[in-house]
């Protein structure tokens, strides 16, 4: 085991994982993060804590993830370069670890331009396959970016994110080779609305034999009304929502909590569609701003109860550190 | 070349509102090839800078003058003396020649009148776009000659990433996407062998990062 976080144990004793994730409070509130984390409680075998998403301000991902590690959730500390040199973000996954976090995403983040401070200076000193490659280094050569030893290595796995729906699509299963190369030991996908070109996508991805070398875990997220679901397919880049489930979204009746149990029923069909592509290890869900519909997907999609596999503790435990 | 952009009006009026005898400086370098401050704008922003002051009863003398380069001193030596009895410098040069300017006439203040935007070329008349960041360390012939640190919104060096849609960048339908550019350059120069390839992390100590850049090349002195 490289990290013995939850979701590594689960992901190697071959189980089809469930990731969700929790957007921290736009505050100071710990009770906001500790009731979305209780919703998922249970449902999920890890939990990914926004960095900053959308470049909006919200609490730290590292103290959110803290906060959810001490109520017994397994957290994914999502990092995003936007913000930090490679000074900071190395200093924040030490600390991270240090507070017990064992899983890390690395992202570039989405530019400062659709947030609420867009006159910020950006940061992208290196960008996210190079941070992937950053932390696996830290990890198992114990040795920081500027090539010094590390007191006490950070064992956590790392995680990348792809998404197969951005362009150029011929090049996205090749940048997906990177990320691994770089050791992205598991990946989370955009959302998935059009399940044909995912397949596509994957096909590539298993003729690459990628698959094997790192634990794909598809992305989705319930539409809660016909109105999101357009807002998403025109106005968020890189996102590909087909006419046929915007039209589903739109022929619903106009009944009080219609669009958000179409959408549930949808994102169960997804799932049950995307358990049955090769290559794919799991689900990532991010129920937007609405973590009480992630209980609903899991049992909805027969994932529940989550297997309750063994943590290990790596770093007392069975991988020494040599260093 | 250096790309500037002529100032609002009302700033510079502003700016000027203590003065009455202005000395109008242009510079016939990148400014006058991106029509932003050579001899023609400065005899424009002259003429409204007049109308303007005469409009609301007030006296202004305003001087005009286009040396060869702001950013070179040895044209900047008869500026003191055409200058006169002049209370304000208004430079219509880039932020270089604003500052050499101000280096060697030290009794006057010297004023922007354009703020300098990029190093970037005339995608055609009237339109100028940002080609680099002076970076001071070229990474062109990994790339196929498109520059991943001034062309990506994100100066990403291994892209596109997610949300580069339809050939543009996630922050503008306006903005092409960098990276879409460098692998449809590559794949036309048959060398999309680069691409699989890591690109390393940048050593940003030869861009502004290190501090401000000075180069002495002893046999040129």
């Amino acid at each position: 085991m490289k990290s013995g976080s939850n979701l590594e144990a689960v992901l190697a004793a071959g189980h089809f994982a469930v990731t969700s994730e929790c957007g921290p409070p736009r505050g100071a509130d710990v009770e906001a993060v500790k009731k979305k984390a209780e919703l998922l409680r249970g449902h999920v075998d890890a939990c990914n804590i926004t960095d900053n998403q959308t470049s909006v301000v919200r609490m730290s991902s590292i103290a959110a993830c803290s906060i959810i590690r001490e109520m017994g959730l397994d957290a994914v500390m999502q990092m995003v370069c936007r913000d930090r040199n490679r000074i900071a973000l190395q200093s924040d996954i030490l600390g991270g670890y240090a507070l017990g976090i064992k899983n890390v995403l690395c992202l570039s983040g989405d530019h400062q331009t659709f947030g609420d401070h867009k006159q910020a200076k950006n940061v992208f000193d290196i960008d996210s396959i190079q941070l992937v490659r950053m932390v696996k280094r830290m990890r198992d050569e114990g040795k920081l970016l500027g090539g010094d030893d590390l007191q006490g290595r950070p064992r956590m796995l790392v995680g990348a994110a792809a998404n197969p729906f951005a362009d150029p699509f011929a090049i996205r299963a090749r940048r997906l080779k990177k990320k691994i190369d770089a050791g992205a030991d598991f990946i989370q996908t955009q959302c998935i609305y059009n399940i044909p070109k995912f397949k596509e996508w994957m096909k590539q991805v298993v003729d690459m034999g990628l698959h094997e070398r790192t634990a794909i875990l598809a992305g989705v997220t319930p539409l809660k009304s016909y109105k999101m679901a357009s807002y998403m397919a025109t106005s968020v880049a890189g996102m590909d929502i087909p006419a046929d489930v915007l039209e589903r979204m739109k022929n619903v009746p106009k009944d009080k909590g219609a669009g958000a149990a179409e959408g549930i029923k949808i994102a169960i069909e997804t799932i049950e569609q995307l358990k049955e592509i090769q290559g794919v290890r799991g689900v990532h869900l991010m129920a937007i701003e609405w973590e009480k519909a992630v209980k609903e997907l899991v049992k909805g999609a027969g994932l529940h109860p989550r297997p309750m596999v063994e943590a290990h503790d790596v770093a007392n435990g069975e991988v020494k550190d040599n260093g | 070349m250096i790309i500037a952009e002529q100032k609002a009006f009302e700033e510079i009026e502003k700016r000027l509102a203590p003065f009455t005898r202005v000395l109008v400086l242009g510079c016939k370098g990148c400014v006058t090839v991106c029509s932003a401050g050579g001899a023609k704008e400065v005899g424009i922003l002259a003429t409204a800078l007049k109308l303007a002051r005469a409009e609301h009863g007030l006296p202004i003398d305003v001087r005009e003058l286009t040396v060869e380069r702001q950013c070179d001193p040895e044209y900047l030596e008869p500026v003191a003396v055409k200058a006169g009895d002049a209370q304000v410098i208004l430079s219509m040069a880039c932020g270089a020649g604003v500052q050499l300017t101000a280096e060697r006439v030290l009794k006057l203040p010297v004023l922007p009148a354009v703020n300098t935007v990029f190093i970037g070329v005339a995608e055609k008349a009237g339109t100028y776009a940002e080609r680099c960041q002076a970076c001071g360390d070229c990474k062109l012939a990994a790339t196929g000659g498109i520059c991943p640190v001034a062309r990506c919104s994100k100066s990403i060096m291994n892209g596109p990433c997610g949300g580069s849609t339809r050939g543009k960048c996630e922050i503008s339908s306006d903005v092409p996407c960098g990276w879409q550019l460098i692998i449809d350059r590559l794949e036309a120069l048959g060398r999309m062998d680069l691409y699989d390839e890591i690109m390393d992390e940048a050593d940003w100590s030869t861009s502004r990062d290190g501090g401000p850049r000075r180069i002495v090349r002893e046999e040129l002195e």
